[in-house]
């Protein structure tokens, strides 16, 4: 499986974020997405998880399932919001996100408490998520990563707010995903730990667009 | 899917008692109006049809705009936009989901209601039918409204503006069938049937423009 | 003096929430079987008593109806109490009470609503008539309502406590509209018979079933109420348990 992204660009509002952009990416390859705020990251993310629609150019799957449309149906999504409800407990947020999610083809998630124990937090999925301080409930919500079997991982800071610990441990599934073949596409100022992971050096859009309403 | 339903319920049944509020809303609106009116008991019992309609129409509107302001506000919807399942769908069973949490709960209380305003028993049944069958064309409507203001701050009151007038075909059918029922000679099917008519037909279109609405609500 | 502190102090370790579990576990089987015992007494006499001659049999409905709506307003001057004693003493316990007390409350008042109706249809022809009385009662039972609503919306107890004592308290004036609402209003409701200044009105073979189904009415009442307290302790402690877990989670990494 490759993915494929030919000439991108995205605008937000009247504004041009970044204009051709491409890149091809592998089975077992991750991508690092760098540059500072405002930069466009977290836009190319949305427009890869096909929240965003391209101003221009292409995104392709080559080689994957047929029936795809968008490759955004083989992708998590992890955004800066957890996408967990605070009056349920973790396991019912998780068990939702597994049964409502379900697996895409090629693979198969973990059960609840395996995905607990990946990040470290055994014995509290019984609370409900309000009760977790911010570091936990990233964590949870990286458990959702991994209880629904998706290819492509797209994660937005994913670990803004974890400490040191939670760090590592966070490498170690994004690592555990790139051996069985995964793509991951993250957007970060910390360094992830990742081995293979190719750079993408983000510095917004800097010449002059006028945009539509614009005579030049 | 009936996992998406099962969260709903339970969301609505927990936090703050979404499904309660709705209910205690219905009741309050419907106990005011004797006061307006006067505790006249011929007058509450012709007009008590009409009043039960309208506060069930400004009960189940409360709770709309919650429907995907809180899946966007935690990132919840945008998992779900991305997913293989049609959005139509995801939002068809989040309206069914919202109905039986808060509209189901406002049939089962209207009989209550009918007795306070001296309504027979042939009244109150009528009522009720028509209030099962046409309160999900209210959460149907009012699904649309909640997509286009899924995006705004305090798109509360807008939900409700912009779904009331498209909401009144269902008051006039529903009252009008209630009347026909109680009044002899007009007969009581025909405006059920049309009742019917216009919540299958919101059960359709309001899911595919809720979702249209909401694919390109999003940033 | 001495005896002064003493008692303050007695009242400060019924603050303490475990001396209120040990005190509640030990009162609270007496009180169930006291309870039990004023209601096999109070039905026994209520049905063997003689009907009216007006109203016939229906009259038996009053011997719940009436302790039903007495304390629909009991409890909410309970409530009111414990607001009070939230708001000015910061008492921890008063808070629970006031929480514990409002469902028990809206269900007296509901019993009452109920027993009113099925008297009134055929006494007056109606179900429900708005007069001055049934109406104040009807919001009185809103108002149960709504306090449970807010203090299901609040989940933090600390935060809610404050808020919903105020409410309690601005709600208390609904209690004397009630009470006075036959007497200010000519309504059709009939007005007190019973705790009158000059005497009770009602004929001894009627009072006697009253006053034993009123005792037995207000002890269920203080029985539920102190079992619904201990419950809501429990709960809370459950909740902190649960909170210092998930701190004490991944700490070890």
């Amino acid at each position: 499986m490759r993915l494929l992204a030919e000439g991108l660009s995205a605008r937000r509002g009247e504004d041009l974020i970044f204009n051709d952009i491409s890149f091809a990416l592998g089975a077992g390859e991750a991508l690092v997405v760098t540059g500072p705020n405002g930069s466009g990251k977290s836009t190319l993310l949305r427009v890869l998880a096909g929240l965003l629609m391209a101003e221009k150019g292409r995104l392709k799957l080559e080689n994957g399932p047929p029936e795809i449309r968008h490759p955004s149906e083989l992708s998590h999504y992890l955004g800066h919001r957890n996408a967990m409800k605070r009056e349920l407990t973790v396991a019912e947020n998780l068990s939702f996100w597994k049964n409502f999610m379900g697996d895409s083809p090629g693979g198969s998630g973990r059960n609840l408490v395996e995905a607990v124990e990946a990040v470290g937090l055994r014995g509290i999925a019984h609370l409900p998520f309000g009760y977790l301080s911010a570091g936990q409930q990233r964590r949870m919500a990286m458990a959702k990563l991994i209880v629904a079997y998706r290819p492509i991982w797209i994660l937005d800071e994913p670990t803004a707010a974890l400490d040191a610990g939670a760090d590592k441990l966070f490498a170690g599934l994004v690592n555990a995903h790139l051996d069985t073949g995964g793509i991951v596409i993250a957007a970060t100022h910390q360094p992830l730990g990742l081995e293979r992971a190719r750079q993408l050096q983000m510095t917004g859009f800097v010449g002059i667009d006028g945009g539509l309403w614009h005579d030049a | 899917m009936i996992a998406l339903f099962l969260r709903d319920l339970k969301l609505s049944i927990r936090a703050g008692g979404g499904a309660m509020i709705g209910v205690l809303f219905f009741m309050t609106v419907v106990a005011v109006i004797p006061f307006g009116v006067g505790p006249d008991l011929n007058l509450l019992a012709r007009i008590g049809p009409a009043i039960l309609w309208i506060g069930a129409l400004l009960a189940s509107l409360l709770g709309l705009d919650r429907l995907f302001q809180a899946e966007r506000e935690d990132g919840s919807l945008d998992l779900m936009l991305m997913q293989e399942t049609p959005l139509l769908v995801t939002v068809f069973v989040k309206c069914a989901a919202h109905w039986a949490a808060t509209g189901l709960p406002l049939v089962i209380a209207a009989p209550l209601l009918g007795l306070f305003m001296n309504m027979d028993a042939l009244a109150i049944g009528a009522t009720m039918l028509t209030l099962l069958v046409g309160t999900p064309a209210i959460t149907f409507i009012g699904a649309v409204g909640a997509a286009v203001a899924v995006s705004l701050p305090r798109g509360g009151l807008l939900v409700s503006i912009l779904v009331l007038p498209l909401a009144i075909p269902v008051l006039i059918f529903g009252v009008s069938a209630v009347y026909a029922a109680i009044e002899d000679p007009a007969p009581f099917l025909p405006p059920l049937m049309i009742l019917a008519a216009i919540t299958l037909f919101f059960a359709v279109i309001g899911p595919v423009a809720a979702a249209a609405a909401l694919r390109h609500a999003s940033d | 003096m001495s005896e002064n502190s003493l008692a303050i102090r007695k009242f400060s370790d019924l603050a303490n929430p475990t001396r209120f579990l040990a005190l509640a576990d030990r009162v609270l089987p007496w009180l169930a079987a006291l309870t039990a015992l004023f209601f096999v007494v109070g039905l026994w006499l209520s049905f063997t008593t003689e009907g009216d001659y007006q109203q016939g049999e229906t009259v038996r409905i009053m011997y719940v109806h009436v302790p039903a709506a007495w304390l629909s307003m009991m409890c909410y001057s309970v409530m009111a109490l414990a607001a009070l004693g939230t708001l000015v003493w910061r008492h921890p316990l008063a808070d629970v009470s006031s929480r514990a007390a409002a469902p028990i409350g809206a269900c007296f008042t509901f019993l009452a609503l109920v027993t009113g109706s099925l008297w009134g249809k055929p006494m007056w022809g109606a179900w429900w008539v708005w007069d001055a009385r049934l109406t104040s009662v009807f919001v009185l039972f809103l108002m149960y309502l709504g306090l449970m609503a807010l203090n299901r919306a609040m989940d933090d107890p600390a935060r809610s406590s404050r808020v919903s004592a105020v409410l309690v308290l601005v709600g208390f004036v609904n209690i004397p509209i009630i009470k006075f609402s036959v007497e200010w209003w000519n309504t059709l409701h009939q007005p007190a018979s019973v705790l009158r200044l000059d005497g009770p009105t009602i004929d001894p073979e009627f009072l006697r079933p009253l006053v034993v189904m009123a005792i037995a009415f207000t002890l269920l009442f203080f029985t539920l109420h102190i079992a619904a307290m201990r419950n809501e302790i429990w709960r809370r402690r459950v909740t902190s348990l649960r909170r210092l877990a998930a701190r004490s989670a991944g700490r070890e990494m």
